[in-house]
């Protein structure tokens, strides 16, 4: 081979990594600057379950059908995961759940709060929410964390409410992401609300596969399933109880990046909040998880029920 | 950094079904396992294909598609397929198995056929010449000669499991990727890195085992490090190429 | 399988994405290596400090060093720029060894040759070393290929959009389709660079006609 081949490819590779690197650096910075900022699109976070990135899609869709450029991204993970990127920019907004959002938000800041009902709880997060964030208006939609166990082992225990799991937990397993070993909205506070102790924890996942299976495979006990769940029913599950409201209050609430926000992104957002029902939520994630329809579709045929399309 | 070492020397950690310890056991049974089970799977065939010079087509080729297929996605397929079929903890257990299983197949496979294939042709020769029926000469030359590269890759097969049973933590499993995956889930980086340095060294550790394994297996006569040209060999020696 | 042609566009962005965050690596990666495979021969004590050194590099556990990568270089959490310095970490790891070797193994006589020719060092290496060595690098750079494509889709794991997403878009919806598209979308990509770097690697060595 000739000199020149050899350092024409060579210079060919090293075009091709630059104008990569070049191309890639420009695409991040459009996707990173998001909507408030410099004209990109504003970016719409999901996290790792379906009724999270179906509520992304809908306010993506909503935003859109409004005249805000909005774009999703999905599956991004647990709250720990993608609040430090709501902070950094990489994402713009996000919908979230008033209750576990003011419970994280207050342990970071050392407040503490007490409300059970939604606009008590509402109110305690606009206060301990940092303020590179703003909150919006919450919806009626309410989708809340649950222990729920089988009808078999309901029926063993004489289980209704959490707080009948005190005496028999230490022989029991519970099954649940990894954060509910760290959040009061978890272990810790599932034995200083009710004194339930669980003998074992095993983590699965938030809400997920893992754990459904987990539970109707016997692996564990109790797990963590949220409450608009389709196969609560329909798999006979029980969800316990909780008069304590150890999981207060969980409306539907848009996170939005302080940068990011603007009037009519307000507008827009609470005319879906309005419209949006628990009931809604039962339906949709139904139509994602069992029917195994697109969050996408299924978020674009709500709006358009809706009239927000 | 001083995080990651707290959380490296907290004794806390040490202790309990959660701790360091029983994550590194766990760890190690799951390589162990799929290593013991691959290696009965692999050796055997590639000798077989090494020796008798058939089927190469196929073991190449099986050897270079198994080792495209993503983990995380084989990993994933496999607990939703198997997980509904095998019941309680083995539901998660054995399909993981399965996986790290099928991973380490292509590196021992590849060792393995290669190793009897470059056998030199003289010193099979010489067995026949010496009279010794083909099951002689296989299992008394060609796989004595074929052992550096039965054990590279071992090796590389043992590198392979212990990186993916990493990952295996993110369906529920054990082992040192639970602090990966629950770190990741609480953001707690020092329990992140630590898992990670954990895993790093165990790999570290699982290499250098199999190299000084390599050294007391390995006929000294095939290292070129005993014989009369051995000693008389020139001052500067070449530099290796394994 | 309807899935799967439903969702065509969706499985080609993820594709798309995929390819450029395991194969600049690879440039990038080997861009690395040249230079640091070169180091490991000039000197009998530098091989193993540089080769072991880098091949060390290799076991950090993948989902590790994606999370831990904004700690490092600063970027941002989510930017896939994360996932494209890890593995360009993980191609020097793998090429180094195959950059030292590969020049290790032209032979000492053609060396001798081109230096009583009086071509320095670096033309040396560049028109005659190198050019030699391209068997050896090309077949190290094909397992990096395959390596690179799968450990690429771990990235899902923290919500990098790549054909893992499939993966994690199947497993949290119990939905077989995804992951079934994921994989085999996944062995094509690694085949396409392997093809790639074997035409690459025969246009470079013309003088190898079979």
């Amino acid at each position: 081979m000739s000199t020149r081949t050899l350092r024409a490819s060579l210079t060919a590779l090293l075009a091709v990594a630059g104008l990569t690197l070049a191309a890639c650096g420009n695409s991040n910075d459009a996707l990173n600057s998001g909507g408030g900022d410099s004209g990109g699109p504003l970016i719409v976070g999901g996290a790792n379950f379906s009724e999270s990135n179906i509520l992304a899609e809908i306010y993506a869709g909503a935003l859109n059908a409004a005249g805000i450029d909005a774009t999703t991204k999905e599956n991004i993970g647990s709250r720990e995961t993608y609040l430090p990127a709501l902070k950094d920019g990489s994402i713009d907004l996000f919908p979230e759940y008033t209750g576990v959002l003011r419970d994280y938000f207050a342990a970071k800041s050392g407040d503490t709060v007490s409300a059970t009902d939604s606009v008590g709880v509402f109110n305690e997060l606009k206060q301990v929410a940092p303020s590179y964030v703003r909150v919006l208006p919450f919806s009626a939609a309410e989708d809340k964390d649950s222990v729920t166990v089988t009808q078999a082992t309901a029926d063993k225990y004489s289980l209704k409410s959490i707080a009948d799991l005190a005496p028999v937990a230490s022989k029991l397993t519970l099954g649940g992401p990894p954060e509910w070993k760290t959040r009061q909205t978890g272990l810790a506070g599932l034995k200083k609300l009710y004194g339930v102790d669980f003998g074992k924890f095993t983590v699965t996942d938030a809400g997920g596969p893992i754990t459904l299976n987990a539970l109707l495979d016997g692996r564990i006990d109790a797990g963590n399933l949220f409450t608009t769940n389709p196969q609560i029913p329909a798999k006979h599950l029980v969800a316990l109880e909780d008069p304590k409201s150890l999981f207060a209050a969980q409306n539907v609430v848009p996170l939005v990046r302080q940068d990011a926000y603007s009037a009519q992104l307000q507008e827009t957002l609470n005319k879906v909040s309005k419209a949006l029902t628990t009931e809604d939520l039962v339906n949709l994630v139904k139509r994602v998880d069992v029917d195994k329809e697109d969050p996408k579709d299924v978020a674009d045929s709500w709006l358009q029920d809706n009239n927000l399309s | 950094m001083n995080e990651v070492l707290a959380w490296l020397t907290d004794g806390a950690n040490w202790q309990g079904p959660d701790g360091i310890p029983v994550r590194t056991y766990e760890h190690l049974l799951y390589t162990f396992i799929a290593l013991a089970a691959a290696s009965l799977i692999a050796i055997p065939l590639g000798l077989w294909v090494g020796h008798t010079g058939r089927g190469r087509f196929l073991a190449v080729n099986l050897t270079g598609g198994l080792r495209a297929i993503p983990s995380l996605g084989l990993l994933f397929a496999a607990v939703m397929v198997l997980g509904g079929v095998v019941h309680g903890d083995a539901g998660i257990f054995v399909p993981a198995e399965l996986v790290l299983t099928i991973l380490a197949v292509p590196p021992i496979l590849a060792g393995a056929y290669a190793g009897v294939e470059e056998v030199d042709a003289a010193a099979r020769d010489a067995a026949r010449g010496m009279g010794m029926t083909g099951t002689e000469v296989l299992w008394q030359v060609e796989v004595p000669c074929a052992l550096p590269l039965i054990s590279s890759g071992l090796r590389s097969a043992a590198l392979q499991v212990v990186a993916t049973a990493t990952i295996a933590a993110s369906v529920s499993l054990g082992g040192l990727g639970r602090f990966l995956i629950d770190g990741l889930g609480q953001l707690d980086y020092p329990q992140m890195a630590g898992g990670a340095v954990l895993v790093a060294l165990l790999a570290l550790i699982v290499d250098l085992s199999g190299a000084a394994l390599q050294r007391v297996v390995v006929s000294p006569g095939l290292t070129g490090k005993t014989g009369p040209s051995f000693r008389f060999r020139p001052r500067r020696a070449p530099v290796r190429a394994t | 399988m309807q899935w799967i042609l439903d969702h065509l566009d969706d499985i080609g962005y993820y594709a798309v994405q995929h390819a450029w965050l395991a194969g600049l690596p690879l440039i990038l990666g080997l861009l690395i290596a040249i230079p640091l495979g070169w180091v490991a021969r000039l000197n009998r004590g530098f091989y193993t400090p540089v080769v072991v050194g880098t091949g060390l590099l290799y076991t950090i556990p993948s989902l590790a060093l994606f999370i831990l990568m904004p700690l490092f270089v600063g970027t941002q959490i989510l930017d896939p720029f994360n996932v494209v310095i890890a593995m360009t970490i993980y191609t020097v790891a793998l090429l180094t060894r195959t950059v030292a070797d590969g020049l290790a193994a032209v032979p000492e006589s053609v060396v001798a040759s081109a230096s009583a020719m009086g071509l320095g060092r670096f033309r040396r290496l560049m028109t005659v070393e190198l050019p030699l060595a391209v068997p050896v690098i090309a077949a190290g750079m094909r397992v990096a290929a395959v390596s690179n494509v799968s450990i690429v889709s771990v990235a899902a794991l923290i919500g990098v959009p790549q054909l893992g997403s499939l993966f994690t878009d199947g497993f949290y919806r119990d939905f077989l389709d995804p992951i079934v598209a994921g994989i085999i979308a996944c062995v094509l990509l690694a085949l396409a660079f392997d093809i790639v770097i074997v035409l690459f690697a025969r246009w470079l060595t013309p003088w190898r006609a079979a």
